[in-house]
């Protein structure tokens, strides 16, 4: 059973590591969540972005966060990846395009071209 | 949208933008009816607001001149001899017990009633999204009741640990999967 010590325990493990990853973070993962995403299939890719994150243990580099309808719903589901001034926008997503895309674009430095809005427009 | 858990989802997200610090989320099911409360103390809407709230083409987004999240749950709920009802009270009508309660009532019964699909991570998408609002989710059935509220969880995480944390989210998500375990 799960149960609140077991909670307690995770704050005790979390305290060091949020200390550290405090400062960092280069990278943030924007998800459309308004009710176009939503209906699309946004709450997966939002949950996917979520633990492949963490899996790939990126928490310290990347964050992921909720938006509101960003104005292309015939694309949803959309992520916008943000670096620096660079913005890269991820369209129809699923969760195994993010998958693709933790691993060769937030871990490997390298936009997954094929999934980019550019590409779906060609 | 596929299971009205994703219409919750879409509809809470209205409680969080109106700036509400204490959303709650109620699930009531019989053996023929649903009726899901969403219910906040956020900034309220003026009665001319509320009426024009089943009128797709009322929006308060300036992205584009559409709104589906309202007509989209009263469709769900009308398509099975149901309804939606919206009360509403701004900060200047209700300084004290301003908020906005959506309540949708659903027949189980009818062919056409859309089936209520994973509740769990439309809860922890919520709380991922908006850490430090207390949610109140409390989904009764015949057979028993699953619950969680967030302000008691943050009591126990203290100001160092987000609820957003993964770990968190996933003890939050086990933690509710098992009360519906036990609830079947």
């Amino acid at each position: 059973m799960k149960s609140l010590a077991e909670l307690a325990a995770i704050r005790d493990k979390m305290k060091d590591k949020v200390i550290l990853r405090e400062g960092s973070g280069n990278k943030r993962i924007v998800v459309g969540m308004a009710t176009c995403g939503i209906a699309a299939g946004a709450r997966p890719v939002l949950n996917a972005f979520v633990a492949e994150v963490n899996a790939a243990g990126l928490s310290g580099e990347a964050t992921v966060t909720q938006t509101g309808c960003i104005g292309i719903c015939q694309y949803e589901p959309v992520a916008e990846v943000f670096e620096g001034d660079t913005k890269t926008t991820y369209v129809k997503l699923n969760p195994d395009k993010v998958k693709e895309i933790v691993e060769q674009h937030i871990k490997g430095g390298k936009v997954v071209e094929a999934y980019t809005i550019g590409n779906a427009e060609k | 949208m596929k299971e009205l858990s994703l219409n919750v989802l879409d509809i809470t997200m209205n409680s969080v933008k109106a700036g509400a610090t204490l959303i709650e989320i109620l699930i009531d099911e019989t053996d023929t009816a649903l009726t899901i409360t969403i219910r906040d103390n956020g900034c309220g809407m003026t009665e001319e607001v509320v009426q024009q709230l089943a009128n797709p083409f009322y929006t308060t987004r300036t992205t584009r001149k559409v709104g589906m999240g309202v007509p989209l749950l009263k469709l769900a709920a009308e398509q099975t001899g149901g309804h939606v009802s919206i009360v509403s009270d701004t900060v200047d009508e209700a300084p004290d017990s301003h908020g906005t309660t959506v309540t949708a009532v659903f027949d189980k019964t009818h062919l056409d009633f859309t089936p209520l699909g994973d509740m769990i991570p439309t809860i922890t998408t919520l709380i991922q999204g908006s850490p430090d609002i207390d949610f109140v989710f409390r989904h009764t059935k015949p057979s028993g009741a699953t619950e969680l509220e967030t302000a008691a969880l943050r009591e126990i995480l203290g100001d160092g640990v987000s609820l957003a944390e993964f770990e968190v989210l996933q003890w939050i998500d086990g933690y509710l999967r098992e009360q519906y375990a036990a609830s079947v």
